[in-house]
């Protein structure tokens, strides 16, 4: 047992940094970052920084060798999630390459495998999620999107809401009813990869809080999709959806990341310029609290990759992961605004984004969207009550 | 990086897991506490016979050559069983203090009777006035002759009653509360001017207060430098930490697992009570809560193993507070989930419960642990 880094790993950790200093240059940030164009539209930068993963192979690392990924150890995963986060090189979009390619790969048909793979990992083609629905959220099994089979064609009706990036997405994963007569909801659902381009596609954007377009609502009138873009089996797509699900937890606990803002909070407070935030014990505790708890999510985190590396998907302890780390980043967040103080207050508004700049000291605005926008981890992917379902019912077996 | 056992490790701790289950359950457990001394001289020899009392030390010195992860192995089957024999002051403790300061003729003298079970050892540290700070001594140890005299109080001194051998922190100079001039003795607990009150603290272990009166000590009983103890104590502690924290951690496993069960069987308003989701929740938490702690006891593990220094001691008090939490949440809902059978002294539960509190008491508290922590 031990946490260090060997030769090898040493030097697999100097190229990684020499890669990120090649393609993804400090300036990089300033003009290619999240904020500087809208969510889910790519700067030249962003696409320049994707060609150059896929041209050295490491576009999809966690995918098998066979279908393009690295092989690496879970030490090497661990080296590039935390080099690439605190370069905060861009991410290539979960829906695809986290979400959707474990699916295919693990239930698509050969045919299917060469059609969608590819264009993933070489992040071409952008996919979008069609799980939840106006009447099916937290219930995900109640969906009511309907597929009936015509002929080499599937005629799907229904809508679907809360659909990130469904306003730039190309194609969509869905879950559609292809049997209203089952004894379980459960039963009865399929698993269909929709063209976005196909007529009878309808997207609405709906802004969350903090005036951010990211998610949408999408109504399918019609929608004529090909039988050859169904997953595995008619009516067993509940089981697909449920192997996406775990993958997706993982992805979403974002322990690097909250390094990151709480490296950059702590940065803040030793830099202000009266010390008080610095000397105000109430403060440090909670930073400290946040901390720790953070170094434990991390090696939570680490023993299930290692779990991973031994037996293959991770389990329902990956809940674990969803709950403590969208807690840790709502948190941080919460803290990054009790630091500002009164610079918490003023509102993201375009009126602050003139010649003059926005009030507040660096950062302030972001903070609150940031704050605001980060509410929605604790509910997406399965609220975090229903994590706690699932480790009541598949860990500790109620 | 690496989170495997090697073959060695994976053998001791099934050799301590099999132990644990055939000849500590709750009932032994209850009947050797119950005795006189607090724990089993039986017991003790065993340990002996199975070699883990010589896990931590050099095999130069007729150990196992262990490191922190043997240690935590050990310490986290200890806690399932709720052991009370003194593994923790006298091989962690005192045995550690030989083992990280220890001259060579100190280590010959006392290590053999550690690693064999004739010697008992308890670490006095602890003064009525200075809480959880290791420099806050009254205590003083005067140069007199060749030698020093000791003078002052010792509270709580766990394993006192049984200990042959003392290790006495005291003030050699400067002020009260400086961390400079601390030094530690080696002390025979049976030599003249020493007094002791004994006492059970609530987790079943034994406990002493010690009076130190003009207490003759030969110039061989100072342990390292002189003035220079306290990071040995840091050191020598942040390896105890971690055992208790380890036995916290298998504590804590046990009482999730048992609530689980609990609430599986019986039954109130028609009904398993775990059918409620309320509590469900409420376990879940207790789950999450154990494996939090479980990954800080590795990290710690892992960077105590790397060498000591602000890394290892920065990873052993996140820990300790992770325990502290963790062990209160666990503690007090496996005592609500029982109801009122957690309240008893028959069932195993409250004893759990007691013990993690104390836990989180021994060598600072959550509140000691974060401040430490911030300060590293």
């Amino acid at each position: 047992m031990n946490l260090g880094l060997d030769d090898a790993e040493r030097a697999f950790q100097i190229d990684v940094r020499e890669f990120i200093d090649a393609h993804w240059p400090e300036g990089a940030r300033e003009v290619g970052g999240a904020m500087a164009h809208p969510p889910g539209r790519r700067s030249v930068a962003e696409q320049h920084w994707y060609d150059a993963l896929c041209a050295r192979g490491w576009s999809v690392p966690n995918w098998p060798v066979a279908h393009g990924g690295t092989g690496w150890t879970p030490t090497q995963h661990y080296i590039w999630d935390r080099e690439t986060t605190r370069a905060e090189c861009p991410v290539m979009s979960a829906f695809g390459a986290r979400m959707l390619a474990p699916v295919i790969y693990a239930w698509g048909s050969a045919a299917q495998q060469a059609k969608f793979l590819p264009p993933i990992r070489e992040a071409r083609v952008q996919w979008c999620q069609g799980y939840s629905e106006p009447g099916a959220g937290s219930d995900l099994a109640s969906l009511r999107t309907r597929a009936v089979r015509d002929g080499d064609h599937y005629v799907v009706n229904g809508a679907k809401t809360w659909t990130t990036e469904a306003h730039v997405a190309d194609w969509m994963f869905c879950l559609v009813r292809t049997n209203t007569t089952t004894e379980r909801r459960q039963q009865g659902i399929s698993f269909l990869l929709i063209d976005m381009a196909s007529p009878g596609i309808e997207v609405h954007p709906i802004l969350l809080l903090g005036d951010q377009h990211s998610v949408n609502s999408v109504t399918l009138t019609d929608v004529r999709v090909p039988v050859a873009n169904l997953i595995g089996e008619e009516n067993h797509g509940w089981t697909y959806a449920k192997g996406l699900l775990t993958h997706e937890r993982t992805g979403i606990a974002g322990i690097a990341t909250s390094q990151v803002r709480l490296g950059k909070l702590k940065q803040m407070v030793a830099c202000e310029q009266d010390g008080a935030l610095a000397e105000d014990a109430v403060f440090q505790r909670k930073l400290q609290e946040v901390e720790i708890e953070l170094m434990a999510l991390e090696m939570t985190e680490l023993r299930t990759l290692a779990t991973v590396q031994e037996g293959g998907a991770p389990g329902p302890e990956s809940s674990i992961l969803k709950i403590k780390g969208t807690e840790l980043r709502q948190r941080i967040a919460d803290l990054q605004i009790e630091a500002l103080g009164y610079y918490g207050l003023p509102y993201p508004d375009d009126l602050l984004l003139d010649n003059e700049g926005p009030v507040g000291p660096d950062g302030a605005l972001d903070s609150l969207r940031s704050m605001l926008y980060g509410r929605a981890a604790s509910i997406l992917g399965g609220s975090n009550e229903i994590q706690k379902n699932i480790i009541a019912k598949a860990v500790l077996g109620f | 990086m690496d989170f495997s056992f090697s073959d060695e490790q994976s053998m001791l701790k099934d050799s301590v897991e099999r132990f644990i289950q055939n000849d500590y359950g709750f009932e032994q457990r209850q009947k050797v506490a119950a005795l006189d001394a607090g724990f089993s001289a039986e017991n003790w020899k065993t340990f002996a016979e199975l070699g883990w009392l010589g896990v931590p030390f050099a095999e130069a010195d007729g150990g196992f050559g262990g490191g922190a992860v043997d240690t935590m192995l050990l310490a986290e089957q200890f806690g399932k069983g709720l052991v009370v024999e003194p593994y923790v002051p006298t091989v962690l403790l005192a045995g550690g203090f030989l083992k990280v300061a220890g001259s060579a003729e100190q280590k010959h003298k006392y290590l053999t009777g550690i690693i064999d079970g004739s010697v008992q050892g308890a670490f006095a540290f602890a003064e009525p006035q200075g809480r959880f700070n290791f420099a806050d001594l009254t205590t003083t140890a005067e140069a007199a002759g060749d030698g020093y005299t000791l003078n002052g109080y010792k509270a709580v001194v766990i394993n006192g009653p049984a200990a042959d051998l003392l290790v006495i922190s005291a003030r050699t100079s400067g002020g009260q509360r400086d961390t400079e001039g601390v030094s530690l003795f080696l002390v025979d607990a049976s030599a003249e001017g020493i007094s002791r009150r004994d006492y059970p603290t609530v987790d079943a272990l034994r406990a002493s207060e010690i009076t130190l009166e003009n207490v003759k000590l030969t110039a061989d009983a100072l342990l390292g430098e002189l003035g220079g103890g306290l990071p040995i104590i840091d050191e020598v502690v942040d390896g105890a930490i971690l055992a208790i924290g380890a036995e916290a951690v298998g504590s804590m496993e046990v009482l999730y697992k048992d609530t689980v069960e609990y609430c599986k069987t019986r039954e109130q308003f028609g009904q398993p009570i775990g059918k409620f989701q309320v509590l469900q929740h409420r376990m879940v938490d207790m789950f999450m809560e154990y494996e939090q702690a479980k990954s800080l006891m590795y990290m710690a593990a892992m960077r105590l193993d790397e060498g000591y220094g602000d890394e290892a001691a920065k990873a052993v008090s996140a820990f300790k507070v992770q325990v502290g939490k963790s062990g209160r949440f666990v503690g007090q809902n496996a005592v609500q989930l029982h109801g009122g059978m957690g309240m008893t002294e028959e069932l195993n539960i409250g004893h759990y419960f007691k013990r993690l509190t104390m836990i989180d008491t021994m060598f600072g508290n959550v509140d000691h642990h974060l401040k430490r922590f911030g300060s590293l």
